[in-house]
């Protein structure tokens, strides 16, 4: 069953990828998205299953892998609890992305390329979820990264789209280095790469110490760290987020699939996975949370000012995922989790109603061309709203709330009644956040579906209806009068509209109806079952923190939604006011606080100015040079300096055998 | 089986075929050249399934013992790391007759001959088992790529050849002494015998010293490794691909035949040379690769990145380092020759080996673009391509040495992956706007003929690598155990730290 579920993926992307243009469009698509619907078919009933508790964790081996001298690595697929909730996670969202992309791919003429990559992507993740040892899980790792690099560059006669998906490919090997060296230290540490043996271990190592690099360290602080940093890397954590927002680059869909709903979660799972092994370092444990809620308030701060509607959710993506990180610092795994699946669903909701508004605006992207949408694509509409409602966290408590309402609060509950002082910082932290995420969201919300249209001023609109129109002059005078240029945005056809639809119900009822295995501190323990570091006492505690704790976060959410409901519906002049005011403040947030001009300056020119030097001064100018170019002129040199005493002149011979005998006496005699 | 001479035959038929070539006209040479290492591939991979890789298993297989004159003896015989290696080479010769089928119509009999002198000096020195046969073949091997190079090489290719001579040649000279002084020394030329021998260990420097002159010139290491890119870049394709593929793994074939078992003690007191060396050029060689213009020299600078981390695997004294380095050897011969393959489809095409030229590939070469992603990513060292397995091993080992060798030289999978792909990107992506590169036609049966097999390679190494690992296995742990037991008491330098849980101030993992 498992192996149906992780290889149907990987045979249909072969057979769609590999008969590509031979099997034709429609035959790739019905064999990849068949296979992905079996797949999550097969899926829920194994997470259901979990869901009643009746389930231990399987290993089922595939395949012998690597095996040289103490390490034993093999294929295998395990299943537990924590893998359920991914399976149903990564198949659900691929199957109805899938089936989104018949609709959003429709005039893209190379087709059956997308769909193998989709599928490819899907095998990947399935087989980093399921690893039962840290080297398939890197084999996942990297298998997504190439899918996610693949399908980034998608388009690639783009520069600017290949340009993206190499800066992603790299800034993750940068996270990689890092997940590499945390292997070989596992390895040498616990003598194994299996996961369940190294997690056994892990307690009984504290208070060691390793030396790494010159210094000496805790042993298991080490290790998390430089594991973690794989983990900021794929999850685009403060640092390594750069490539997130350039990744945008990628059709929708695969922004919806990648990178929001599972592969960027990737480093939440793995901190879950290894979650004694965190335990085990207090020091990693105070990083992860305090990268997570960095990442958090910065990504919210850029995403307040981004006009692209990908870019805004991108950040929205990046600041959910340190919600989740600070999460797992704090030692609310369950938690981490349970918003991982939740903003799953919310946020694959709002990138495919984002595709589904593009898709509309005839592949425009920026907000401010957008508005009075909400008539013209109502489905998306509410949609959109259904979304908006799960990410910013509405509801009342005990009664119903959307899905963000149960894991974002637990979240920032669970920080505050960790107690620690990182903690308490995490949490004011996080309510700030979630004020800016409620401004942002609703923002995206107000300029896209509210207030005047303004269409005429985009550039994709009018090359529609320059080719709509071409040659009635009355479309141009209607826009004059409402802005909207004359163009009729349609709705999305069906096949897009219906995983709409259903990730709407996601987004809604998720967060109530699961809310009780993830969190409760009795049902978590018998839900997980040790798949995670479950720690019942703090879900427990976490009711007990007072009321305007609780609060916080629905007063911040109404805060934000007051702030962007004034700036954009009630007095649409005020953002270019407030630019006006804070400029300098605006730049600094219109730049992503200048990580990517400070990287490209330092890594990018520096590299390609260092491999110039090192080729041209380097090789060229002193190895070659003193080298072989050099000894042979000297050769050269000699040899015609010889060929010059051969003059034929006795006297000169004479000379120089009178020297010769000379300086054969002052020898003889000197010694 | 161990009746028949197999290895002989195996040098044998090559050479016949060589001699025959030269009296065929072009195109009865090249179809000469193609059975014959057909033929050799054939009786390797029978020698590969009768290869014994049970635990009762003697070390050497298939020995053949015949002496000459004096203490020279034709002596051969293989085990499991010589094994993988004779392999590599059989299974590379036949693709190399292929990627020169068209593309070479000069003096096509000579051409062949020496390619399948060189084959036979390849094979001889993988199995020689006495010391000055084993001399003799590796430095032969130089004799055939000077002239391949010399004759069908590009338009600075009597510069690139005499530099290649030049450096190799230099190495060898010193080689030569040591192995005079060592057959004086142990009485014997036989390398089984001296592979056990105990050198002094104040000689144990010099010599090594000597071996190291040859081998990293022949790896390269930087700073000796300037011959290789003006060699690539001038050399034919297939000459390329025999250099790459094959030739520089003599290198690291010696480290592991000669330097490390025979002179263990010198290679752990030596270790530092190794270690700054191959740190070096991981980040050196691999910012150069990422501004070449070239696509040859790109590929060129990025063999000696990866040779790299043959050489650090080579030094970790341990089975996950020397199991590594072997697999990365096997990977980096496959992908490399590979991708040199990959640059002469188009340099076919096109005649220009400059990066800008091209763009947009992947619109009117699919299957290519495919292909080309493939040995990109086993090059980058994707997992479930042969170039990962190598280097998570290699690599591993080595942490166990010097963690801080181990973060540079890491630091080559960001690097590698910067380089190869923006060389992908310029050639495969980006708009097809260039009318002559718009016109180039998708591979040929031909061209899939050679390029399928090593993909199939690529991932058959990388998915299930035990295939390569078994024959090597039980080698390698006799020489780690070779390694360990020389090892003089109190070397706490190099001493790799085990943790115990009680010990919160055990020793250090590194130097």
């Amino acid at each position: 069953m498992i192996q149906l579920i992780v290889f149907l993926p990987l045979l249909a992307a072969l057979i769609a990828g590999l008969g590509n243009r031979a099997i034709g469009n429609t035959a790739a698509k019905a064999v990849t998205t068949g296979a992905l619907l079996v797949s999550c078919a097969l899926s829920w009933p194994v997470f259901i299953g979990y869901l009643a508790g009746d389930g231990a964790a399987t290993v089922v081996p595939v395949l012998q892998f690597i095996h040289s001298g103490d390490l034993m690595v093999d294929w295998s697929l395990r299943v537990d609890t924590l893998t359920a909730v991914m399976l149903v996670v990564v198949t659900s969202v691929s199957a109805l992305v899938h089936v989104y992309s018949w609709g959003y791919m429709a005039e893209d003429p190379s087709q059956p390329r997308f769909f193998a990559y989709l599928s490819l992507f899907t095998f990947a993740m399935l087989m980093l979820v399921t690893s039962d040892n840290l080297i398939q899980m890197f084999f996942g790792w990297e298998g997504v990264g190439l899918a996610s690099y693949l399908l980034i560059g998608f388009w690639y006669e783009k520069p600017s789209a290949n340009a993206a998906a190499i800066k992603a490919f790299v800034v993750n090997r940068v996270g990689d280095l890092g997940f590499m060296i945390g292997i070989f230290a596992t390895f040498m540490v616990f003598g194994t790469v299996s996961i369940p043996a190294i997690l056994e271990a892990a307690p009984g190592m504290v208070g060691t110490t390793i030396g790494f690099a010159g210094g000496r360290f805790e042993v298991m602080t080490v290790i998390c760290l430089l594991l973690f940093l794989g983990a900021c890397g794929k999850s685009a954590q403060l640092g390594l987020h750069t490539w997130l927002p350039d990744a945008m680059e990628g059709p929708t869909p695969v922004s919806a699939l990648i990178h929001a709903a599972t592969m960027v979660t990737a480093g939440v799972f793995m901190v879950c996975r290894l979650s004694p092994m965190f335990e085990a370092s207090e020091t990693a444990l105070t990083v992860v949370t305090v990268v997570g809620a960095a990442t958090a308030l910065f990504a919210a701060t850029v995403a307040t000012v981004q006009t692209d509607i990908k870019r805004v959710i991108a950040y929205s993506t990046c600041s959910q995922l340190g919600y989740m990180f600070f999460a797992a610092g704090v030692g609310a795994y369950g938690a981490a989790m349970f918003h991982l699946f939740t903003h799953a669903f919310f946020k694959a909701l709002l990138f495919l109603a984002a595709g589904s508004v593009i898709h509309a605006m005839h592949h425009e992207q920026d907000m401010r061309y957008y508005g009075a949408l909400r008539t013209r694509i109502p489905v998306t509409y509410w949609a959109m709203i259904a979304g908006t409602l799960a990410i910013t966290g509405v509801g009342i408590a005990g009664v119903f709330g959307f899905a963000g309402f149960y894991s974002k609060d637990a979240i920032l509950e669970a920080a505050f009644a960790s107690g620690t002082e990182v903690g308490r910082t995490a949490f004011a932290v996080g309510v700030v956040a979630a004020l800016l995420t409620s401004f942002y969201s609703w923002r995206l919300i107000f300029m896209t579906f509210f207030g005047p249209a303004r269409w005429t001023q985009s550039e994709h609109i009018q090359h529609a209806l320059h080719d709509a129109h071409h040659g009635e002059a009355h479309g141009h005078d209607h826009a004059a009068v409402d802005g909207t240029g004359g163009y009729h945005p349609h709705e999305s056809p069906l096949n897009m509209l219906v995983p709409l639809i259903v990730l709407s119900l996601g987004a809604v009822f998720a967060g109530f109806v699961f809310v009780g295995p993830f969190l409760d501190a009795e049902q978590g323990v018998a839900f997980w079952q040790g798949s995670l570091s479950f720690d019942a006492h703090l879900m427990h505690e976490m009711h007990l923190v007072p009321t305007w704790v609780k609060l916080s976060a629905t007063a911040a959410m109404l805060a934000g939604l007051l702030v962007a409901w004034a700036a954009y519906i009630r007095s649409p002049d005020f953002p270019a006011k407030f630019v006006d005011h804070f400029r300098g403040l605006h730049n600094f947030l219109i730049h992503k606080w200048y990580f990517d001009e400070l990287y490209n300056l330092v890594f990018v020119k520096g590299g390609f100015a260092l491999g110039r030097l090192m080729w041209r001064r380097g090789d060229q100018g002193t190895i070659d040079r003193f080298g072989p170019d050099g000894m042979s002129a000297v050769v050269a040199l000699s040899s015609r300096l010889n060929a010059r005493m051969q003059s034929g002149y006795i006297y000169t011979y004479a000379l120089l055998m009178l020297l010769g005998l000379a300086g054969a006496a002052a020898w003889l005699i000197a010694s | 089986m161990n009746g028949i001479p197999i290895l002989s035959i195996m040098l044998l038929v090559p050479m016949v075929a060589a001699l025959a070539c030269l009296y065929a006209s072009a195109g009865n040479a090249r179809r000469i050249a193609l059975g014959a290492t057909l033929l050799d591939l054939a009786l390797g991979a029978l020698m590969w399934a009768q290869f014994d890789v049970s635990g009762a298993a003697p070390q050497w297989q298939f020995v053949e013992f015949h002496p000459i004159f004096g203490r020279f003896a034709w002596a051969l015989g293989i085990d499991g790391i010589a094994l993988m290696l004779i392999m590599l080479t059989v299974f590379l010769m036949p693709i190399c007759i292929a990627a020169s089928w068209q593309s070479i119509q000069k003096r096509v009999p000579e051409y062949m001959a020496l390619f399948l002198v060189v084959e036979v000096l390849m094979i001889g020195t993988f199995s020689a088992q006495d010391l000055f046969l084993f001399y003799i073949f590796f430095e032969a091997g130089l004799i055939p790529m000077y002239l391949i190079i010399g004759i069908w090489g590009g338009p600075r290719r009597i510069y690139a050849s005499y530099k290649f001579f030049l450096y190799t040649l230099l190495g060898s000279v010193l080689m030569l002494i040591a192995m005079l002084w060592m057959a004086h020394e142990a009485g014997t030329t036989e390398i089984p015998v001296l592979l056990n021998h105990n050198f002094p260990v104040g000689a144990q420097n010099w010599l090594w010293l000597a071996f190291f002159a040859s081998f990293a010139v022949k790896v390269p290491m930087w700073p000796v490794h300037t011959w290789l890119p003006d060699a690539h870049v001038e050399a034919p394709t297939a000459g390329s691909v025999i250099l790459a593929g094959v030739m520089l793994k003599l290198g690291g074939y010696g480290f592991i035949r000669f330097s490390v078992p025979m002179f263990p003690q010198a290679s752990e007191a030596l270790i530092w040379v190794i270690l700054s060396l191959s740190m070096i050029a991981v980040v050196y060689t691999s910012l150069v690769a990422l501004v070449q213009a070239d696509m040859k020299k790109l590929i060129a600078y990025s063999s000696v990145a990866h040779m790299a981390i043959v050489t650090i695997g080579l030094f970790a004294f341990n089975q996950q380092g020397l199991e590594g380095a072997m697999i990365v050897m096997l990977s980096h011969g496959l992908v490399s020759g590979a991708l040199f393959l990959c640059v002469g489809v188009i340099y076919d095409r096109l005649h220009t080996r400059e990066i800008d030229r091209y763009g947009g590939l992947a619109e009117n070469m699919p299957r290519y673009a495919l292909f080309f992603m493939l040995f990109t990513m086993a090059s980058i060292g994707l997992p479930g391509t042969s170039g990962f397995v190598g280097e998570l091993l290699s690599l591993m080992g080595i942490y166990q040495v010097s963690s801080i060798a181990t973060v540079v030289c890491t630091t080559g999978i960001i690097l590698g992956a910067a380089y190869m792909l923006y060389l992908y990107r310029r050639i495969v992506f980006g708009a097809l706007t260039k009318p002559d590169v718009k016109a180039m036609p998708d591979l040929s049966k031909r061209e899939i003929a050679f390029l399928l097999p090593i993909a199939l390679a690529v991932l058959w190494m990388g998915i299930y690598p035990e295939s390569f690992l078994r024959p090597m296995r039980a080698d390698v742990a006799t020489l780690v155990a070779r390694v360990a037991q020389a090892k003089p008491i109190g070397d706490a330098q190099l001493a790799v730290s085990t943790v115990e849980p009680a010990d919160a101030g055990a020793e250090g993992a590194h130097q």
